[in-house]
């Protein structure tokens, strides 16, 4: 189930405009590795290019190799939609389709792709993303009730049910509790370390206690000034960057002293 | 506490108010001297109306002035404006519905006239019933099924055109050339004179079937060129104000474009989009010209839109009125085009409230 992941010297652009440059990193299965740093770094950036997300904005592309246990994801021939379905990501803002019943927001990585399932087989699919996203017992009453009733926490956690019921390897989330109360933000961490059991989690956040509390291993970001490139700084484990960072830039912005 | 409630006591923070009545004072006020104003002018109603809505604005905002002050005087002045624009517009809307109403309730509840077909429908029987003072005979079946059909075709034909050129607008096309050059055309075919879309769909079935290709569908095809535009407009905007972050959460999971489209973008939008289309339903419902030009006119019920001429409600209203059934006694021949009236109003308001069910049907559920 869970894979881990080798990039090699990504630039990623925008246009012609060089976003993040050269960041080398290997990322453990079954570990939770957070990236942290300014606003603008290029963190998100980075972490769309791990599913291929970022081909979404029209004229980005990257330069380098992320590799999915040693497979190319921007080899020839790979399909973007495939390695999407292996790389799943939650959102900044909770996201369940207002047309579907969260029963049916949770199937739809397979029905919208037209796969068929037998009605007890959706059963056990929807009853065991919910109970891996500490959902189940929220809305098992009401799983015919439309996603977009629930709180935001709920919503959130219905996001996160509905990127491991397509089964994905890695679960990419791109600041996930920043738009959560500190309780929900609490129940998602939670289930973040829960998740890391079966899955490759990488996260986003700006929250740095958030990075310290839910991951194994920090990434520090950072850029030198606008238009210029952001940058991987530092990458160890979390308790090296928040404790004994070898960067000073990493000192700084982990202890709220910048520049 | 109560006393904080109920008494007026004039703090720093109080302003001199105008007492409760001084809208009615001033109306009131308005009414007797506008009516003493317009009986010098020669009095009508219409001249009353003016006169009055003139002088309530200036006793009511002068009044404001002298006791309120200038901000409070201004804000009112607005106001009178503003209720002064929205009388001057829905007016000639009650007036066309009032008018509409009383010239054509006679011809409507008349038995048969929603059954019947002008078929052997002659001067003679027109002729008679003025004469002997019975029923006025004849109908608008004919017409209501005319124009049912070619707006059924007209819809079945540019709906799937101007969904798929918005979902391309929209999804596809994003600022590339051939986006922009739709986009320019489409502002220009929305701008098109109907009569023009009837010479094009003429023109078009004489190219390839010959001189005098009249039938319904050709009439449809007229009515499809100024259906699409406002389909592409409406459903263009309906498309754009779906979230991209419903767009991203499907893709993530690893759905196709095509798929993502069809299943969550098009159902999100679904409700905007059908009422739109139910709008310019309303639009067309009632075009003439193009009418008159592509599907001729008929008297008889016809049911094949690939052949023959076929009657419309508005075009049925139009022969009526210009070419009497009996030139002599044009009386029942108004009537019926009258009533004709009434029913294409009464579709278009259905349609209009269609639109709205449709939109409160189709609309994404909150509930909890």
């Amino acid at each position: 189930m869970s894979k881990r992941i080798d990039v090699k010297d990504l630039n990623v652009y925008y246009g012609n405009f060089l976003a993040v440059e050269g960041v080398s990193i290997n990322i453990a299965a079954r570990s939770v590795t957070a990236f942290i740093g300014p606003s603008g770094c290029g963190k998100s950036t980075f972490l769309r290019t791990l599913n291929r997300m970022h081909e979404v904005l029209p004229g980005a592309r990257v330069e380098g190799q992320v590799l999915l246990d040693g497979d190319d994801l921007y080899g020839s021939g790979v399909d973007p939609v495939a390695v999407r379905s292996h790389v799943g990501m939650v959102f900044q803002r909770p996201n369940p389709f207002p047309t579907m019943s969260i029963r049916d927001n949770v199937l739809a990585g397979v029905k919208l792709n037209g796969g068929r399932l037998s009605k007890s087989d959706a059963q056990e699919v929807v009853e065991s993303s919910l109970k891996g996203a500490n959902l189940w017992n929220e809305v098992k009453d009401r799983l015919d009730k439309p996603g977009s009733g629930l709180s935001g926490g709920q919503q959130q956690r219905l996001c996160i049910a509905r990127a491991i019921a397509v089964k994905p390897d890695v679960i990419l989330m791109d600041e996930p509790c920043s738009a959560l109360d500190p309780i929900s933000t609490l129940a998602v961490e939670d289930l973040i370390n829960e998740l890391k059991e079966r899955y490759t989690v990488v996260i986003v956040t700006h929250n740095m206690q958030q990075a310290a509390r839910v991951s194994d291993k920090t990434a520090f970001f950072n850029i030198a000034g606008t238009g210029k490139p952001g940058k991987l700084i530092e990458y160890a484990d979390t308790t090296t960057i928040f404790n004994n960072p070898k960067e000073k830039a990493t000192e700084d912005y982990v202890s709220g002293r910048f520049g | 506490m109560t006393a904080i409630a109920t008494s007026r006591r004039r703090t720093a923070l109080t302003r001199n108010r105008l007492p409760r009545y001084a809208p009615w004072a001033s109306l009131a006020v308005g009414l007797v001297v506008g009516a003493a104003l317009s009986t010098l002018v020669g009095f009508n109603f219409f001249g009353w109306g003016v006169f009055s809505a003139i002088i309530y604005t200036i006793v009511y905002v002068s009044w404001s002035g002298a006791v309120e002050g200038g901000r409070k005087a201004r804000d009112k002045f607005a106001t009178c404006l503003v209720v002064g624009a929205f009388i001057v517009v829905v007016l000639p809307l009650f007036s066309v519905i009032w008018t509409v109403l009383e010239g054509g309730i006679k011809g409507l509840l008349t038995p048969g006239f929603l059954g019947t077909s002008m078929n052997g429908v002659s001067g003679i029987q027109d002729n008679e019933s003025v004469n002997t003072g019975s029923r006025v005979l004849g109908g608008i079946y004919h017409a209501i099924v005319g124009t049912l059909l070619i707006t059924l075709w007209a819809t079945i034909i540019s709906v799937p055109v101007g969904l798929l050129t918005s979902v391309y607008l929209v999804e596809y096309g994003q600022g590339s050339r051939l986006a922009k050059a739709i986009t320019l055309f489409v502002d220009v075919m929305t701008g098109i004179p109907s009569i023009v879309a009837g010479l094009f769909a003429a023109a078009l079935f004489a190219t390839i079937f010959g001189p005098g290709t009249e039938t319904g569908f050709v009439a449809a095809v007229a009515l499809t060129v100024l259906m699409i535009p406002v389909v592409v407009r409406s459903s263009e905007e309906m498309l754009r104000i779906v979230p991209n972050e419903l767009r991203e959460a499907a893709y993530a999971l690893g759905v196709r474009k095509w798929r993502t489209i069809l299943k969550v973008v098009i159902p999100t939008a679904i409700s905007g989009i059908a009422s739109g289309v139910t709008l310019a339903i309303a639009r067309v419902i009632g075009e003439t010209a193009p009418i008159l030009l592509t599907a001729g006119f008929a008297t008889k019920i016809n049911y094949n839109v690939f052949s023959d001429w076929m009657a419309s409600l508005p075009t049925y209203i139009y022969f009526q009125i210009l070419n009497p059934t009996s030139p002599s006694n044009p009386d029942p021949s108004i009537q019926r085009a009258w009533g004709a009236a009434l029913v294409l109003i009464i579709f278009v308001m259905i349609l209009n409230l269609v639109a709205r069910l449709v939109a409160r049907i189709f609309a994404p559920k909150t509930g909890r």
